[in-house]
């Protein structure tokens, strides 16, 4: 799922200085799994603005809502009539929500209160790690489940690299060579001659976000 | 400020921290003029939004007691409330409001001298430092 990280509550502020009424929407999909734009964060950062404001002398009424999905019309209609009532909105979504509802109210600002980080999975709770770049040509099957381009920090199709030691990234100490993970996955599902096949560049330039905005279109979705 | 008599909200653990305040009350322990006791199942129900709420809606100063460390009847209960505290402590510093507003005391069901010397000390320091400038 998208992950995302709550802003630095002082650059907030600074987005909010110059309004008194605003809506603080969060979302109840991805980012209230990764527990930064949800209900529970919603009332925590409404709450921590409030104070803050009535600390610095300029009281702020920051009203709640948390739609199902940000990133769909039909919910960000749902938030017309509150959003009538305030001057601006700060959005806890993701980047998509907050252009959903940008689009959706074009005589209301719309502030983003949390940086959208990466596609990723829960390591444990509390620890999030990237794991899809989405660029457009998944390559899992070739290389047991984990991808190079996200994991691996040179983004090598056909690794490892020469810098890779005791299953450690040269570039990021700390992290797994992703593709020592793929030789021992490999291995585990006896596939290691997959490592001898050669993986052919990719055309970046026409399936990835090289070649601007992507698209998906289904003709038989539409109405 | 003579006549400040601060407001602290005291959540209780069911297990350790309200059973000490009914032993203070039995014992006809004084406490402090203004305190709210919160009888919570275990410390770790506490949520970091419930301790900014206190403040946020008029309390000075929040007072957390909970069982004594591996003494948790929920394994986890207590580390989760201190953790959270440490994660309100942040959130106090980005607010401008001092951190020692929020404090984790550990103790047991016969602890209750501890709670009232404890809520006494609260209420001292809490009208040193003033009124919770950031309530609404």
């Amino acid at each position: 799922m998208i992950k995302a990280e709550q802003k630095p509550l002082e650059e907030i502020l600074l987005y909010l200085k110059s309004y008194d009424r605003i809506l603080l929407s969060g979302c109840g999909a991805c980012v209230t799994v990764c527990q930064a734009g949800g209900e529970k964060e919603v009332g925590l950062l409404a709450s921590a603005l409030r104070m803050a404001r009535m600390k610095m002398g300029t009281p702020l009424e920051a009203l709640e809502a948390t739609p199902a999905r940000q990133c769909e019309p039909e919910f960000a209609a749902e938030l017309s009539e509150t959003v009538e009532k305030v001057e601006a909105v700060l959005s806890v979504a993701c980047g998509v929500g907050v252009q959903t509802l940008a689009r959706h109210f074009p005589k209301t600002p719309v502030f983003p209160g949390v940086n959208t980080t990466f596609l990723g999975e829960t390591v444990t709770h509390g620890v999030w790690e990237e794991r899809c770049q989405a660029c457009g040509n998944c390559i899992l099957e070739r290389t047991g489940g984990v991808c190079p381009v996200a994991r691996c920090a040179k983004q090598l199709f056909n690794g490892p690299c020469g810098g890779s030691s005791k299953g450690k990234c040269e570039i990021k100490r700390e992290a797994d060579c992703a593709w020592q993970l793929i030789y021992d996955r490999l291995n585990g599902l006896g596939q290691l001659y997959r490592m001898e096949e050669i993986i052919p560049a990719r055309r970046w330039g026409v399936e990835s976000r090289d070649s601007g905005l992507r698209r998906i279109v289904r003709e038989d979705l539409k109405v | 400020m003579v006549n400040f008599e601060p407001k602290i909200v005291a959540f209780c653990c069911d297990q350790s921290g309200y059973p000490a305040a009914d032993m203070a009350g039995g014992l006809e322990l004084n406490f402090p003029g203004n305190v709210e006791f919160v009888r919570v199942p275990c410390a770790g129900r506490i949520e970091t939004l419930y301790l900014l709420k206190a403040l946020e809606r008029g309390a000075d100063g929040v007072l957390i007691f909970a069982c004594y460390e591996e003494n948790c009847q929920f394994l986890r209960g207590n580390l989760r409330a201190k953790s959270r505290l440490s994660y309100a402590h942040r959130l106090l510093e980005k607010i401008g409001l001092e951190k020692e507003r929020i404090e984790i005391c550990h103790l047991a069901t016969n602890c209750g001298p501890k709670l009232a010397e404890t809520l006494h000390r609260k209420s001292e320091q809490l009208k040193k430092l003033g009124p919770n400038p950031a309530k609404i």
